[in-house]
């Protein structure tokens, strides 16, 4: 009865806009993950649009192959796994030790680690320090710099803040440490804002690139995102070479553009596949951080 | 007393102090960089013993044309991506009126998907689809005939900042509408039912309830864009979206930073750059904040 005519037709349109939206932002990744199983031969100039075209892993059999994505594909697993450890060992430990009355200067500490939201010494400033500390072309280059960051350790301390703080005072009455309190009794207590973080810090460390780029020239260091970006700039300008002679050419069984489009699709896969438990997460973060300010 | 206290704090100690001289070790130690925009920086040679110059390269900053074009782009792109910032907020209220929780949390799920994903990501995407050679795009039009000859949209620098807005809101507007409809989840149900039965209408009720509820975040983002107004879209989408073609358009700060010191080896220019850049933009959100707390009487700092 509240539903008037004009309000009826604004929906019709809504839906419409908003199954287009939906669109837009997924079928681009189906496209690129059809093309990346079509007959490469068969789709270079005559992309596919719906399935497939002659279905085939020759792709991404090559590709592991020829293009040596082996390296950079355990390069980025490395840093992935190592990194979010780093990050969530470093976070929930000084968490802990900035939630305890008895920690001296405990608040200018962490004042001190919240203004590092807001100041950045830039580019060349770290890259000097990155130099001096011998960090620049090595692995932990990816790794060290994550071990405390401001967001993170904001969710975790608000998140220990307000555990019930009966079990700890008496497990410190039976006389357990610090520490002991922190792996018994903190950190099983903390699991899903742990689970959160763990997912946050993983995507950011399998999506980070600027540091390889800036840090990291060896090339056996290199990730798997900037291998791609590397792949993409070579094929802007060589393109059409590329599909000339591979249409000339029977012999080459895959493309430049089959396999760019099929390193897109390894880079973007772990993301996806974490992804549903990601977007519940983060909302639930960025909650929080609001509420902190 | 002596042994009570190292019984209690060291492990507290333990606990907190390595990881705030790591803290001040890779956040605050770099600051002393800064000094490298006094001097002829050359690697090799500890900061202090380098020669000093004085504002040489600030003065070299400010007459540099090179420096003025990478600063308009910058304030060109800040501004379209201003202008733009209400969409997530309007995003919001249509997935509000959605009443089929299914086909909303797809489109919830499906539009926020590309906030996750890294800039190379989204270059190889819109490459796939508006590159000359093989875009999908060029390919569709040219199959049905609406076009003869393919057109180069990531190498047209006439539209390459609309473009590059276009981007942006294909990787951000979802989820930012996301943070629009947690805002929205916290306003009082109560409000809604006292229209209802004042015999409101749906739009009224956006207008009048939803919007104004989602006013604050929008204010709290609006200063953070103020703030970031020097970013121009930032390091990554510029520099991956980067070509000889549109150049000239998308160096932004950031990627003439780069460009100037780490592959120009122009180690004092760029960290003049690099300050300036970082005073004003604490200025900036310095500044839109206290705008905000006079007009509104809302800091967020």
């Amino acid at each position: 009865m509240r539903e008037s005519p004009s309000y009826r037709m604004f929906n019709i349109m809504n839906y419409a806009a908003l199954g287009l939206l939906a669109l837009a932002t997924c079928y681009p990744f189906y496209f690129i993950l059809i093309y990346s199983l079509s007959e490469p031969s068969l789709v270079v100039g005559h992309p596919s649009f719906l399935v497939p075209r002659s279905f085939t892993l020759v792709n991404y059999s090559e590709i592991f192959k020829k293009n040596d994505l082996t390296g950079p594909l355990l390069i980025s697993i490395g840093r992935t796994v190592i990194g979010t450890l780093i990050t969530l060992f470093g976070c929930s430990m000084f968490a802990f030790g900035l939630t305890k009355r008895a920690t001296p200067f405990r608040k200018p500490m962490y004042i001190v680690v919240i203004l590092t939201m807001y100041i950045q010494a830039g580019l060349i400033p770290n890259y000097i320090l990155m130099y001096e500390l011998h960090l620049l072309n090595t692995f932990w280059i990816y790794v060290i710099p994550g071990l405390v960051n401001a967001f993170f350790l904001v969710l975790i301390k608000t998140y220990f803040e307000q555990l019930p703080p009966e079990l700890e005072e008496a497990a410190m009455m039976e006389g357990a440490g610090y520490f002991t309190v922190f792996r018994r009794i903190a950190l099983p207590l903390s699991k899903p804002i742990l689970a959160t973080i763990t997912i946050f810090a993983a995507v950011g460390q399998w999506n980070n690139w600027m540091d390889n780029l800036i840090y990291n020239s060896r090339q056996e260091l290199m990730t798997l995102q900037l291998m791609l970006l590397r792949f993409l700039q070579t094929q802007q300008f060589s393109l059409r070479d590329a599909a000339l002679l591979s249409a000339s050419q029977d012999t080459l069984s895959v493309t430049p553009t089959s396999l760019r489009m099929t390193i897109t699709v390894l880079v973007v896969i772990p993301v996806f596949l974490v992804y549903p438990f990601l977007q519940k997460h983060f909302v639930k973060g960025i909650m929080i951080g609001a509420i902190k300010g | 007393m002596s042994t009570k206290f190292r019984s209690i704090k060291l492990p507290l100690i333990l606990m907190t102090v390595p990881f705030f001289a790591f803290i001040l070790l890779f956040n605050y130690v770099p600051l002393f960089g800064w000094l490298m925009a006094f001097q002829d920086y050359f690697p090799g040679k500890p900061i202090l013993e380098q020669d000093f110059v004085g504002l040489k390269h600030f003065h070299r900053v400010l007459t540099d044309a090179q420096f003025m074009h990478a600063l308009r782009n910058t304030l060109v792109i800040s501004f379209l991506s201003l202008l733009t910032s209400p969409a997530p907020m309007i995003l919001a209220l249509l997935l509000n009126e959605v009443k089929k929780m299914k086909f909303r949390k797809f489109v919830q799920t499906v539009s926020s998907l590309p906030n996750f994903i890294s800039w190379i990501i989204v270059y190889s995407v819109f490459f796939s689809f508006f590159s000359v050679d093989e875009g999908a795009i060029n390919k569709l039009l040219l199959q049905f005939g609406l076009i003869h000859t393919p057109t180069d949209l990531l190498s047209n620098s006439g539209i390459a900042w609309y473009f590059q807005t276009l981007v942006g809101m294909w990787k951000g507007l979802g989820w930012g509408a996301i943070i629009y409809l947690a805002a929205l989840s916290g306003v009082d149900q109560e409000l809604y039912e006292a229209a209802r039965v004042d015999g409101a209408s749906r739009y009224q009720e956006a207008w009048h309830i939803s919007l104004p509820g989602m006013l604050p975040t929008f204010v709290v983002l609006l200063i953070l864009g103020i703030g970031n107004l020097l970013a121009g879209g930032g390091f990554e989408q510029m520099f991956t979206f980067m070509n000889p073609m549109v150049m000239d358009r998308l160096e932004n700060l950031d990627t003439y930073t780069y460009k100037m010191g780490l592959q120009g080896l122009s180690f004092s220019y760029a960290t003049a750059v690099g300050i300036m850049k970082s005073l004003v933009s604490v200025l900036l959100l310095l500044a839109a904040n206290a705008i905000s707390k006079r007009i509104n009487g809302r800091s967020i700092l």
